[in-house]
């Protein structure tokens, strides 16, 4: 994978240290910055440090970290706690589950100097229990960390305690939902509640709790060493540092890569990814988890941050990057995000228990052949009500895919609706199977391997295939010797 | 207190700072349609999930819409309740949970009191754009609650109710997205759940999904039955609520209305719960002066406090929960059932019927008394001593049936003898009133004086839990009172840890006592209707001739004719019972 364009921050250690030993972490200047935040900045300091860095929540949310510290810092409490969401779930993405397994200390390093920035003495990390060797890796870490005195009492001599338990989650997306994940971690049904009140003000326990993602965390360390100033030099001008992205689809170099913010689509594409498979064509690609929207040719060009992505009609959520050719039908696409979230929707809000469900319906209308036009006004319609009243950011996000298809795709939707046809040949009931009379040879093999009996023909003499019993499995199209099958 | 300017619908007002938007609106006399959103006023309790969306509105700079029910004002803030954005999704979130209900609504049991119902007509809805697969699940009958959850629009006031009030954890959302629902644990029967059939739950669900067994049908086939004498008994509480079902104000006395019902309804004979609730005075009382003399001698054999237990959702509720200190509640049946019993075995006799023949009807403001009066120890031969119990809603629903104008209904009276009763009797149907009716019989027994005053006032209200000390000539005996299940588990909790400091404790499982009980007209956690009907009941108290248990001529006959005197074996055999440790039958999977 080219890494000219790379830069790592998040990742810097992964796959350079041997992650089950302390030493390589410490030997990498590992828990310096937790000594510096404790003997030198303070409390005070570090917080407007983190402030000035200009770092936002690599979660998908995007809020400014050194104010989210600063908000919980200032609601006192007898007790506040500082919670890792690594609760990783959007399809394909394994950004925080490769920091984790690569380099955990640097997770539970920042986790410390937030929990000495805001007043904590107690980390959660809430891991989804689909994660086993990074909970192993991590419970490794933590038990080192004691070892050394760098969690537990009176850390490098201070007054200052701080000590991290896990949590493991059941894989439900929505627990990703910082409220959800709490009411998980306190053992309620992991469903989001309405905000405010903020999980700053009253989070786990009804005490003040700041949640920051894995990838967020595993960014703090070098800023406290290096500086705000070198982090806010990186990136764009509202979006600073790098970002972790799991490049995946339909592109030749497939993986895990950091950027800095303000990188365009095309140098992640094209010099990164190393453009499309087979040499198709690029179709579009979808940021932001199943939440996102998918962005076309004429956003190539667009610098990757927070507002950009979300001007464009998507969004930057955790980081995921899957890339389309035009073999894909970006109404399946829709279809395919819209079943993601009506699977994990947690089902407490209307709109989103039910008006996802709709959506997923009326696509599934259309890939079928059966939509008309009144259904891509109801898609609209739903999907704008649905984002207007929903509970969560998972329901408030879930019709993206839909709006973005539908204003960059338009005419595939119309293809299918008024012309029963699907140009990706990706919708089942609107391919048909055909047999050229000139090429076919009459030698039966596509006859035989039918498992419907829906082709007919004599010996030798050209063959046809009945329609109506056809299920389009596509056998016969592999059989047969003599190209005489295509797929209209 | 700090002052929040804002307005709504461009009417400008000032409101306490922390103050919702769906309340500011309110005090301007704007309605903004709600769903999920539930108050229980007294008892501060609020179900605000925010999951329904009806009451969205639009505010000024926000990005999206606004639940009211959770949004707090700010100053400055501008916000539209009818927008046509607001209206549009508000239309829209409502069509959506019509599209996956039943459209059964014509023969719905709750069709006339669904809110979901009224709220589609409110926002005219005439089509619903959104079709499509509808979530199904399967019907679940307990002997007193249906729970038919495809109608469930999972706004959680059960759950808040079985779990924030009652504490009894019975119900909370399980599945997730379009398959969520709120239901036991693993969708097990509610027989199998930790469910005390309180049915508070039906008393805030706003569709069909939770309902009563309805029980009227056969009483309906027994009144045709020429073979059988029929008789019914009316709870204290029913009266004092019965007359909202025909348009009445809150706390409109029926008594002589409802017994006129009934008589053209065609019981044989209509009595009154009350007599038997004077009865229940008379055991219980004494059984309580024996226990507490005993402890005051230092009998370190007699546990006090002692509790009362003519709730039966109370008793099902410590038989799951604190089986061990079954021993603790009084032996003494409820009034349902002493009443079941001495109609079977003393008035089938007296009026020469085989008690075969005869058909007890209870008239409750209970769900729990449907499961009470099948229990199996309350049976004699198969033969139940009451053998239907029918709800004040489902008395009202027989009386619109029978063609009957209740409101131009003469007043009557009870048939004698079991429909003779006293002040002390009628208390019986709100919080406190089973603890005053005992202390006026108590006090006197014990102290051989006439009280001068028989209103014990420091025993009534509806805060959660009361406490009072009376003297008992130079003993001082506290008394506790709860209502409500979660309330009941504090005190329940002190006496466990031997902290308790009552001689004895009035529990009721339901908010307000029988009067809020969950098979009453439906109150919408309207606290100002429950003490609109307690007073109702303390009126029919005041106004009664006679008001102390012991002075019923009808007991006292009743007595000296057949049971000799309380806690003798007779009373023993019929009217006292023993519970059962029930923990081990609730199944948290299988």
């Amino acid at each position: 994978m080219a890494t000219h364009k790379q830069l790592r921050i998040a990742l810097r250690n992964c796959g350079v240290i041997d992650p089950e030993k302390i030493t390589d972490y410490i030997e990498r200047d590992g828990y310096s910055a937790l000594a510096k935040v404790i003997n030198e900045l303070g409390t005070v300091r570090t917080i407007d440090l983190m402030k000035k860095s200009g770092l936002r929540g690599r979660g998908g949310g995007g809020f400014p970290t050194g104010l989210k510290w600063e908000i919980a810092s200032k609601n006192y409490a007898d007790q506040k706690y500082v919670v890792c969401n690594a609760d990783e779930g959007d399809p394909g993405a394994f950004m925080d589950r490769s920091v984790l397994e690569g380099d955990p200390h640097s997770v539970i390093e920042a986790m410390a100097i937030c929990g000495f920035s805001i007043g904590a003495t107690k980390g959660l990390v809430y891991i989804r229990a689909e994660y086993p060797l990074a909970i192993e890796r991590l419970k490794i870490a933590i038990n080192q960390a004691r070892e050394y005195g760098l969690l537990g009492k009176n850390i490098f001599g201070s007054d200052f305690d701080f000590d991290i338990e896990l949590r493991y989650g059941a894989g439900a997306f929505v627990c990703g939902e910082e409220t959800a994940l709490i009411h998980s971690m306190e053992g309620k049904r992991g469903e989001p509640t309405v905000k405010p009140p903020f999980p700053a003000e009253s989070g786990y326990l009804e005490k003040p709790t700041n949640v920051n993602n894995v990838e967020t965390f595993a960014n703090i360390p070098p800023i406290i060493l290096k500086g705000a100033e070198w982090f806010a030099s990186i990136g764009s001008e509202k979006s600073k540092g790098t970002k972790v992205f799991a490049l995946a689809g339909k592109i030749n170099n497939v993986g895990l890569i950091e950027v800095p913010m303000g990188t365009t689509l095309r140098e992640v594409i094209y010099d990164i990814g190393g453009g499309i498979k087979d040499g198709k064509e690029f179709k579009a690609v979808q940021t932001g988890g199943p939440s996102g929207g998918c962005l076309t040719k004429k956003h190539l060009d667009t610098a990757i941050d927070y507002d950009n992505l979300i001007a464009a009609g998507s969004m930057m959520g955790s980081g995921g990057m899957v890339v389309m050719d035009e073999d894909d039908c970006m109404v399946s696409i829709a279809k395919f995000y819209l079943e993601f979230t009506v699977e994990e929707s947690c089902g407490k809000c209307t709109p989103c228990r039910i008006g996802n469900k709709r959506l997923f319906e009326i696509l599934e209308k259309i890939t079928e052949g059966k939509g008309t036009m009144e259904d891509l006004d109801k898609l609209r319609n739903l999907s704008n009500t649905i984002k207007d009243t929903a509970l969560c950011g998972l329901g408030q996000t879930s019709p993206n895919p839909v709006l973005s298809t539908m204003d960059n795709f338009m005419d595939e939707y119309l293809e299918h609706i008024n012309e029963k046809r699907c140009r990706a040949s990706q919708c089942k009931a609107l391919t048909r199977y055909i047999i050229d009379a000139e090429q076919c040879t009459g030698c039966t093999i596509c006859a035989r391997n039918c498992p419907v009996n829906a082709i007919k023909g004599e010996r030798k003499q050209p063959h046809t295939i009945n329609q109506d019993i056809c299920i389009k499995c596509g056998v016969c199209y592999e059989k047969c010797k003599f190209n005489a099958i295509s797929v209209k | 207190m700090d002052i929040v300017k804002l307005t709504i619908d461009n009417k400008p007002l000032e409101v306490e700072k922390g103050t919702t938007v769906l309340k500011a609106a309110r005090k301007a006399k704007i309605e903004i349609p709600t769903l999920c959103y539930f108050e229980l006023d007294g008892m501060k309790i609020e179900n605000k999930p925010g999951g329904c969306r009806v009451c969205v509105v639009e505010i000024a700079g926000r990005r999206n819409l606004a639940p009211a029910c959770t949004t707090v004002c700010t100053e400055g803030m501008v916000v539209k309740t009818h927008s046509i954005r607001a209206l549009n999704a508000r239309r829209t979130v409502v069509e959506l949970m019509l599209s996956d209900h039943p459209f059964d609504c014509l023969i719905c049991a709750k069709s006339g009191n669904c809110e979901l119902q009224t709220l589609a007509h409110k926002l005219g809805i005439r089509e619903i754009h959104y079709q499509g697969a509808k979530s199904t699940y399967r019907k679940d009958t307990s002997p007193a609650i249906i729970r038919d959850i495809d109608k469930c629009i999972l706004c959680r006031r059960c759950e808040m109710m079985c779990n924030d009030v009652q504490s009894v954890g019975a119900l909370s959302g399980i599945y997730r997205g379009f398959n969520a629902v709120v239901a036991p644990a693993f969708e097990m029967n509610l027989e199998k759940s930790t469910c005390t059939y309180c049915g508070q739950c039906v008393s805030v669900c706003p569709t069909g999904a939770l309902t009563e067994v309805d029980h009227s049908r056969n009483v309906i086939n027994s009144l045709a039955d020429p073979t059988k004498i029929v008789v019914v008994q009316t709870a204290p509480a029913v009266r004092a609520a019965l007359g909202e079902e025909f348009g009445m104000e809150p706390g409109s006395l029926v008594t002589g209305k409802m017994v006129a019902a009934l008589r053209r309804l065609g019981f044989n004979y209509v009595f009154d719960t009350d007599f038997a609730a004077d009865l229940t005075i008379m055991e219980e009382g004494t059984e309580l002066l024996d226990r507490l003399g005993k402890f005051l001698k230092g009998d370190k054999s007699v546990k006090l406090p002692i509790l009362t237990s003519c709730c039966p959702g109370w008793v099902n509720f410590f038989e799951a929960n604190f089986p061990e200190m079954r021993d603790i509640p009084s032996t003494a049946k409820s009034p349902q059932q002493m009443f079941g019993a001495i109609a079977k075995n003393y008035f089938a006799k007296k009026i020469g019927v085989d008690r075969k023949n005869m058909v007890v009807v209870s008239v409750m403001p209970c769900l729990a008394k449907k499961y009470e009066c099948a229990r199996e120890e309350f049976s004699v031969n198969g033969d139940p001593d009451v053998n239907y119990s029918i709800s004040t809603r489902e008395l009202a629903d027989l009386i619109k049936l029978a063609n009957i104008d209740f409101n131009s209904l003469p007043e009557e009276d009870f048939d004698r003898p079991l429909g003779e009763s006293t002040g002390a009797s009628v208390i019986f149907g709100t919080t406190g009133g089973v603890i005053e009716a005992a202390v006026r019989t108590a006090y006197e027994i014990h102290t051989g004086k006439t009280l001068n005053k028989v209103d014990f006032t420091e025993l009534r209200g509806l805060e959660n839990i009361r406490q009072a000390s009376i003297d008992f000539n130079g003993v001082s005996i506290n008394i506790g009172i709860a209502h409500g299940l979660g309330n009941a588990r504090k005190l329940l909790e002190d006496i466990r840890a031997g902290k308790s400091k009552f001689h004895a404790i009035e529990i009721m499982a339901c908010p307000g006592g029988c009067i809020g009980g969950g098979g009453q007209p439906y109150h919408h956690g309207n606290f100002e209707i429950l003490k609109k009907r307690a007073a109702a009941l303390y009126q029919e108290d005041a106004e009664k001739p006679l008001r102390k248990s012991h002075e019923n001529p009808y007991i006292k006959q009743l007595y000296e004719e057949f049971l000799g005197k309380p806690m003798s074996e007779i009373s023993h055999h019929l009217l006292h019972t023993h519970y059962f440790d029930k923990s081990a039958e609730i199944v948290v999977n299988e």
